[in-house]
């Protein structure tokens, strides 16, 4: 078994015991970066060898000194490029960002970097993570490793990408509306979106300020565990973020799933759903009632809303939170501007990309006098009530299970001439962060392309014991979650 | 045809609290351009505002004084628009639940009555940059240090009348504010600023007319003569049989007139929403009493205190407590010993008069009430006369001088010793025969003549009662 089939806790433990070092860690994974990216494109921005066996070398003389960094001290990760990087530029994919380079780190990337990380650079994810395939992205799309001609899914698919392809042991990604669970569904990898406030949005670029959520992308849901429990808690910079109380979450991965009462929302599985995924998703639930859970069936009609709720708010909220990127102060400005209000149209009709402009206007128009209460405020007032069903259906079931999307990873362009398909497509992911609610994404099966298919589990709000639980319990019965597709491409040929 | 002058007042008040309302940057005032700023005041990418607890309480505290309802579960809101002058293109403001609502100020009207004036809402927000426009190279240039600066705006009903009932509120509203502690309140620093909406009606209407407002307002003489021109105005344009257009108006203070600034069609849509950075803020029982416990005495109380512990008249006591630092003032001075209509006749004469002549608030003064106090105390020992102790209190005035170590210095004691105004009086009549004469004929005014005589002689040392006692006593003898 190669270094980099190694899950992060793996790895990290081998550090940890002297058998492998940081740098010869860093090595791996700077081969598999140079091996991989012309086929994935998975990052924006890789750092050069020498700063990243620089930061190894910098873990290696603390970890030799006794200093008590954390379980995965040493493990090269890396970053969706809309999480601010003190000094290594962030782009959030788009050209208006292109030359900008932060001077100061996200509170998450702080905290990876405290406990021993190894950032070796940047992911690619759609436009200010908007869009479900990472092909709006202004420096080229994503490539599904499983197949290149496929999007790996999106926004933070660069980050499943690079995951599935072991060029790193795990990822940061960004979950506006799934944006981290459906890529990590297309790519066969693990990812975790937590209850909304569990981890501090500082230094995230915002696309929707009331969905974002940080979180991890890795080979197991132990590894989500471990570096969801190096980057939650209280930020005194983040009036939103919030302590969790969790205590350790790795300790509480039991596999023990006797009296856990799991629901099957029948809505989530009905018209549009593809009959493979319907498939695999359903014989997971079988895989949780055979460690003892109890599974049933139970009614969701709020589905029918959450699609449009979830457009309006997060393009009302993306339309305000993109209005400081206007050529004045940092990033991209047009070249030839007559006066103020041109250098504002021509920088950011040149700067952003179609989706992204798409989503702007569709929230100025949402917001505009007018029309404020009959979008806007019915958004509010929907989403508060999926929120309350979720909540009545947390007095009967611990989790949820449902498919994550509707589909395996679409072919590179399909979805682009097709926005609304595209928006439909994420209907199984969006309710959740319209409820601040924790859903984990796992692979359960692969369909008759041999692409990857992924389950979603939901919690309560700060369920994140659960939820990651009842994922740990469904690994350690199958592997689907340790299939990779490197190498496989190549039998194939 | 009579008609009324109907104003309404939005007045911003720069909070002095030591950061800004969203980080820990300074408030100061000036400093080099973007020399007070940060990642979040100057919203970059990523970065997120975290409310300033003192700014919160510094609005509940003004809310609490001005009688306001206290909203218990406030929210902040986002008003979006782009200029350079705001980095994030949206100012953090509150429109649907403001802090406080529905308050009142009681002011004193020109006749000597009093006036409430009903508060519409109180709201907390962030201060824009400034833009600076450079000629000599025609480009505008970007200071963020004002960025983030905590402000309360003031909205009023429309109770105004006259200018002068403007300026009356704006005077008792500084006043509360500085009692507060909450603010500055130094409109040349901006840290109080106005906008006046204002339309007029025939007297006795109850409908309101078409408003307009005045921007750029900088000063209490601007205000009111503001106020004055843009009335006539709209009179004179109804009289002509026009209409007031709804516009923002904009005051020349150079041409003292408004212009035009842009109407209410083109009035940008702001597109509030609640803003989704910020948790709301609960308030609880516990916090509000805590602060009510903590409110200040504020002039009100003051005066009412100060008619019945040492009989001032009203007019006094008004004075006295117009600004915070002379009341406070005016206690220590009375505290060292000064009976109370002596301290506060030299604080409402020589005090005022040299603050306004320097161009001061009292709270700026060097002047210590214990410099007052024994200046006072001299006058009353006869050791100085009252014209004397005026000219010591204006040299002593700026720096806080020694009061006892001028008067020696300059040989300013006054000269109460019998024995020299005696001879300096005989030498006086003796210079003198035909005043002693008109003097025996009953002509009172020769004795006058004779006391200036002495007096000149003296150097206007002497104290006047010794000096007529002296020539009494001399003139009755021959």
């Amino acid at each position: 078994m190669e270094l980099w089939e190694f899950t992060a806790l793996e790895l990290g433990g081998l550090i940890q015991r002297g058998e492998v070092s940081p740098t010869q860690a860093a090595q791996v994974a700077l081969d598999r970066m140079a091996a991989e990216q012309d086929r994935n494109n998975a990052f924006v921005t890789r750092l050069d060898g020498e700063t990243v066996l620089a930061q190894a070398a910098e873990v290696e003389k603390r970890l030799a000194a006794g200093e008590k960094l954390s379980p995965l001290a040493g493990v090269p990760m890396a970053l969706k490029d809309n999480i601010c990087t003190k000094g290594v530029r962030t782009t959030c994919a788009s050209k208006i960002l292109g030359d900008f380079t932060p001077p100061y780190d996200a509170t998450a990337a702080e905290k990876l970097k405290t406990a021993g990380g190894v950032l070796l650079g940047k992911l690619n994810l759609d436009e200010f993570a908007m869009g479900s395939t990472s092909e709006t992205s202004y420096y080229g799309p994503t490539r599904n490793p499983w197949d290149l001609d496929r999007a790996p899914g999106g926004s933070s698919g660069g980050a499943a990408a690079a995951v599935a392809a072991g060029e790193c042991w795990y990822a940061i990604g960004s979950d506006t509306g799934g944006s981290i669970r459906q890529p990590a569904s297309y790519c066969g990898v693990t990812g975790l979106k937590p209850t909304y406030g569990s981890v501090s949005r500082y230094g995230l670029i915002a696309y929707a300020s009331s969905l974002d959520q940080l979180g991890p992308l890795a080979r197991s849901a132990d590894d989500c565990a471990a570096v969801l429990e190096l980057m939650a808690g209280k930020d005194r910079r983040d009036g939103t973020s919030l302590d969790a109380g969790w205590g350790s979450l790795t300790a509480s991965l039991t596999g023990d799933l006797r009296g856990l009462r799991v629901g099957l929302p029948s809505d989530c599985f009905g018209e549009g759903l593809d009959q493979e995924v319907r498939a695999a998703v359903l014989s997971a639930a079988d895989v949780l009632k055979a460690r003892g859970a109890a599974v049933e069936e139970f009614s969701f009609p709020m589905m029918k809303y959450v699609v449009p709720t979830y457009y309006i708010i997060a393009a009302a909220e993306a339309s305000s939170n993109l209005s400081r990127f206007d050529g004045v102060k940092y990033g991209w400005r047009a070249a030839d501007y007559e006066d103020l209000t041109d250098l504002y149209e021509k920088t950011r009709t040149q700067g952003f990309g179609a989706e992204v402009k798409r989503r702007i206007l569709l929230g100025t128009f949402v917001l505009s006098a007018g029309y404020y209460d009959a979008y806007y405020k019915k958004a509010l007032q929907v989403k508060a009530l999926i929120k309350k069903a979720y909540d009545e259906a947390f007095e009967k079931y611990d989790l949820l299970l449902t498919p994550v999307a509707p589909t395996t990873a679409p072919r590179l362009g399909e979805s682009l001439g097709d926005p609304l398909k595209m928006y439909l497509s994420d209907i199984y992911t969006v309710p959740l962060n319209l409820a601040g609610l924790p859903g984990l994404s796992m692979p359960c099966g692969f369909d008759g392309q041999g692409l990857p298919i992924g389950a979603q589990l939901i919690g309560p709000a700060l369920g994140e014991a659960k939820v990651l639980n009842a994922a740990h319990a469904f690994q350690l019965d199958t592997d689907y979650h340790r299939q990779s597709p490197v190498g496989k491409e190549a039998q194939a040929k | 045809m009579t008609w009324e002058t109907v104003i309404g007042l939005e007045t911003h008040v720069e909070l002095s609290t030591k950061t800004k309302i969203f980080c820990s940057c300074t408030t100061e005032f000036g400093g080099a351009p973007n020399t007070h700023c940060c990642p979040v005041c100057m919203g970059m990418p990523g970065t997120l505002p975290v409310v300033n607890e003192k700014v919160l309480e510094y609005a509940v505290k003004v809310g609490l004084a001005l009688d306001g309802e206290i909203t218990r579960s406030c929210r902040f809101d986002r008003k979006n628009y782009f200029y350079p002058d705001l980095p994030k293109a949206y100012q953090i403001s509150q429109l649907y639940l403001p802090i406080v609502r529905n308050g009142r100020l009681t002011i004193r009207t020109e006749s000597g009555g009093e006036k409430t004036i009903r508060i519409h809402e109180l709201h907390m927000e962030e201060d824009a940059g400034k833009l600076v426009h450079d000629p000599w190279i025609d480009q505008t240039r970007c200071d963020y240090n004002r960025c983030g600066v905590p402000l309360i705006e003031i909205v009023t009903e429309p109770d105004f009348r006259s200018g002068e009932e403007v300026i009356a509120y704006l005077e008792k509203l500084r006043s509360t504010l500085q009692y507060l502690g909450v603010s500055d309140c130094k409109m040349q620093e901006g840290s109080l600023r106005c906008d006046v909406n204002l339309s007029v009606r025939p007297a006795g209407s109850a409908e309101l007319g078409t408003r307009t407002e005045m921007k750029n307002l900088n000063s209490f003489k601007a205000i009111a003569r503001s106020i004055e021109y843009e009335a006539r105005r709209q009179i004179e344009l109804i009289e002509e049989g026009r209409r007031v257009v709804q516009e923002t108006r904009r005051w020349d203070e150079n041409k003292d007139a408004t212009f035009a600034m842009r109407s209410k069609e083109n009035a940008q849509d702001y597109r509030y929403f609640p803003e989704p950075d910020i948790p709301p803020l609960e308030i609880g029982e516990d916090y509000l009493e805590r602060l009510r416990k903590e409110q200040p005495e504020l002039a009100e109380a003051r005066m009412a205190r100060y008619q019945a512990d040492w009989g001032l008249p009203v007019y006094d006591t008004q004075m006295l407590t117009s600004q915070k630092a002379l009341a406070e003032f005016f206690e220590a001075t009375v505290a060292l010993g000064t009976p109370p209509k002596q301290a506060a006749n030299w604080i409402m004469g020589e005090v005022l008069r040299r603050l306004s002549a320097d161009g001061l608030e009292a709270k700026d003064m060097a002047l210590t009430p214990r410099t007052l106090a024994r200046l006072i105390e001299l006058v009353q020992e006869g050791k100085l006369n009252r014209n004397t102790a005026v000219r010591v209190f204006d040299a002593v005035f700026a720096d806080d001088g020694d009061v006892d170590a001028y008067v020696k210095e300059h040989g300013l004691e006054q000269v109460s010793d019998a024995g020299l105004v005696g001879s300096v009086v005989d030498k006086v009549l003796a210079a003198n025969p035909k005043s002693i004469q008109d003097f025996k004929a009953g002509k009172e005014k020769a004795f006058g003549f004779l006391v200036g005589q002495v007096m000149r002689e003296l150097k206007g040392q002497a104290s006047p009662q010794v000096v007529h006692q002296a020539l009494r006593e001399r003139l009755e003898q021959l």
